[in-house]
């Protein structure tokens, strides 16, 4: 790989146009890093990219030159997967922001890849259709949301972004130009490289155009709070409710030291801190009917399970604030201390015995140790907070407890990363995680794709 | 502390669609709910009965449908609901919206206080709750944001004047309308849901209300013409700058200045 010279950016230049590529310090510092891990890199050269022809142009100019090239959408990743740590070009979707179509006769949209998941939520259920996958993140792109493989709330009942990518378009390392899926329903054609690209975190491909599933929206939703004794009767009667045979759209667990968090970042009172910790309920249907006798069900449930009560949020504003406040998570242990997360996922029912252990680890490091997460489809949002400890100290114990919580997460069945990725920062553990035999395979699939090792390097398998 | 609370069904929706030939609002198809700022009263009231004991009534006026607003407040923890409900008491307008509350409000016997939100979402008039204390002779406050102080026989609050924050004391009884954001309304208790899902919603009618004086109820107690019905207009303007940074930068703190927002 090489280091970029001014006939390389006049060559950028010219395809893009002047005013679309930048240099040295007209680079903003956002781009160094992305939104939680400390890796930070400035690439040599910051492109954005109008269009496929453009995009093409590019990766055929860099793989001929041997210049490293990494794509960023909003760069709310949580791994560095969007940060250039081999320099060369960054490679911008965000002037690639066009719904193409929506086409209510397949309920199907198609997109480019620089569109804000928000953005587009809002546009379909304008129109009564529901774009199903719910990353917290709203301001990620779909491109990035595909190329981690997002997951989110609504995962439980509607699975996750591959569940809903139909297709895409995208530009191989060589400049090359594909097309995969289409406006189909089904497929059995061949290889699926498809879900290859989905999850792949800009590895293997530059997609450039997306096609999506949509649904109906559900006209009405519901949400349950349900105070617990304890965090581990909030966790063990998840199963039971959904034994009960029907399907909430979301199931979150959280503590009442998240929820004081949250409260103080946004200056907003919670409804209830009475209990130690909570379940989150959400339900959709068509009719306020419909919904009440469904979270009659769970409610009935959580009671059996012995929850204090279960509060009903049955209008727009109640849930708001609810999920306003589980929106803001995130955001307010980031701004209550330097933090790392693990984003581990294992089968539902084996919750508890990881939370379990957290707090095994946080009695035994004395370092917080906070989780908070989807509890419906095994996802767990732990996160590791510095506070007061110094920076050796720190530096010290935070890779012994990420090293043992994925070990943890592995014995009770589980995977390095439910939603967030590998990036740069995680990809030791997969490795570990997988093992020689897949990692064998998964780094021959980026060589048969990318040999030269040009596109984003030095993530997920290299 | 006997503490009464007016509250009202208004249709769910943030945009209620209007029928601009008949001059109503389009309530078909559109599901219901307790009006948002008397959720602040009901809070309010329960937080008072939590501190001296007591107990929270809730009225409401409207038709038997609207029962359903009673026992979302029974959900929330209130004791006893009464719904004004007779064909005599359709088309009122909010003086006789207010002289019929203020008639059920005498059933109810000895109160220490009336608490109603400061208006409701569909009418917007915020005139009910004054007018309710104007029948009953009694003192009040409106658009309360805080309580700063209260006692069995007394009330500090501030209230939101526009330009002014003033801080009132009031004896009790008395008549205060909550404004939005006083409180944070609790969530509905599924376990009182179950509990008082047979309590009785009492319903008071014509007969019990009408004494021997004139009467102002419905169509014919409401002076209020209504000439046109339509939604606002809405008056949101945008422009559109491109330049260069530092020049966009001037221009928007100008902008700013002569809008006087600094």
């Amino acid at each position: 790989m090489k280091k970029m010279t001014m006939s390389d950016v006049d060559f950028l230049q010219n395809v893009v146009g002047p005013l679309n590529v930048y240099v040295g310090e007209a680079i903003n510092e956002d781009y160094a890093h992305d939104e939680l891990s400390e890796i930070k890199a400035l690439p040599d050269c910051l492109v954005e990219a109008g269009s496929t022809h453009e995009i093409a142009q590019i990766m055929q100019y860099a793989y001929n030159k041997e210049i490293p090239v990494t794509v960023r959408g909003s760069g709310t990743g949580l791994c560095g997967g969007a940060v250039a740590v081999a320099g060369g070009i960054l490679l911008s979707t965000a002037r690639l922001n066009k719904v193409i179509e929506i086409d209510e006769g397949n309920l199907i949209a198609r997109v480019q890849p620089g569109v804000i998941l928000l953005n587009f939520q809002d546009q379909v259920e304008k129109l009564g259709l529901l774009y199903a996958p719910d990353p917290g993140e709203k301001s990620a792109t779909i491109g990035g949301n595909v190329m981690t493989n997002a997951g989110g709330m609504r995962a439980i009942k509607y699975g996750v972004t591959r569940d809903h990518v139909l297709g895409m378009e995208v530009v191989l390392p060589t400049g090359e130009i594909i097309n995969l899926g289409g406006k189909i329903g089904k497929n059995s054609s061949g290889y699926s490289l498809l879900d290859l690209f989905i999850g792949s975190e800009g590895t293997l491909g530059i997609v450039t155009e997306i096609t999506l599933k949509l649904l109906p929206l559900p006209k009405k939703t519901a949400t349950l709070l349900v105070p617990f004794p304890s965090l581990n009767d909030t966790i063990r009667a998840v199963p039971e409710v959904l034994k009960g045979r029907i399907i909430p759209n979301a199931v979150e667990f959280m503590e009442r030291e998240i929820i004081e968090a949250a409260e103080e970042f946004l200056g907003k009172p919670f409804p209830d801190k009475s209990a130690p910790a909570y379940l989150l309920l959400r339900f959709d249907g068509n009719s306020k009917d419909e919904l009440e006798k469904v979270y009659e069900i769970a409610a009935n449930i959580c009671l059996q399970q012995g929850a204090n009560d279960v509060y009903i949020a049955d209008t727009a504003d109640r849930q708001q604030l609810i999920w306003e406040t589980r929106g803001a998570f995130l955001e307010a242990l980031k701004a209550s201390s330097e933090m790392d997360e693990v984003d581990v996922v294992v089968p539902r029912t084996e919750i508890p015995h990881l939370i379990d252990y957290t707090q095994k680890l946080r009695a035994e490091y004395g370092v917080r140790v906070l989780s908070f997460g989807h509890a419906g489809d095994g996802n767990v949002h732990i996160y590791i907070l510095r506070d007061n400890l110094p920076q050796d100290k720190w530096q010290q114990v935070l890779p012994e407890i990420m090293q043992k919580l994925y070990d943890k997460g592995q014995e009770l069945g589980g995977q390095v990363s439910g939603e967030h990725g590998i990036g740069f920062a995680k990809k030791e553990y997969l490795w570990h995680s997988l093992g020689e035999t897949q990692m064998r395979l998964q780094r021959s699939i980026k060589e048969a794709f990318d040999p030269k090792g040009l596109l984003n390097p030095h993530k997920v398998v290299s | 502390m006997r503490i009464a609370v007016c509250i009202k069904q208004v249709p769910d929706t943030t945009e209620v669609a209007i029928d601009e030939e008949k001059g109503i609002l389009k309530r078909e198809g559109v599901d219901s709910r307790m009006n948002p700022y008397d959720l602040y009263g009901l809070e309010t009231a329960l937080r008072l009965k939590e501190k001296f004991g007591g107990e929270v009534i809730v009225i409401s006026m409207g038709p038997p449908q609207a029962a359903a607003v009673i026992k979302e407040a029974y959900a929330m923890g209130a004791d006893t609901g009464f719904l004004l409900s007779d064909r005599k008491f359709a088309g009122a307008d909010t003086l006789a919206t207010a002289y019929t509350l203020a008639k059920g409000i005498k059933k109810l016997g000895t109160l220490d206080l009336i608490i109603t939100g400061m208006q409701t979402t569909d009418g917007d008039t915020a005139q009910v709750g004054p007018g309710i204390a104007e029948y009953l002779g009694w003192p009040h406050i409106s658009y309360v944001t805080k309580i700063v102080d209260s006692s069995d026989s007394s009330l500090t609050v501030t209230t939101d004047m526009l330009d002014t924050i003033e801080t009132q004391k009031i004896e009790l009884p008395a008549l205060i309308t909550v404004a939005k954001d006083i409180n944070r309304p609790r969530l509905l208790s599924y376990k009182l849901k179950c509990a008082t899902q047979n309590k009785e919603v009492k319903i008071l009618n014509y007969k019990d209300l009408a004494g021997e004086e004139e009467v102002f109820f419905g169509l014919d107690g409401s002076p209020t013409q209504v000439e046109r019905i339509f939604p606002p207009q809405r008056n949101c303007q945008q422009e559109l700058w491109q330049g260069e940074p530092q020049e966009l930068a001037n221009r928007l703190v100008a902008k700013l200045k002569e809008l006087r927002f600094i």
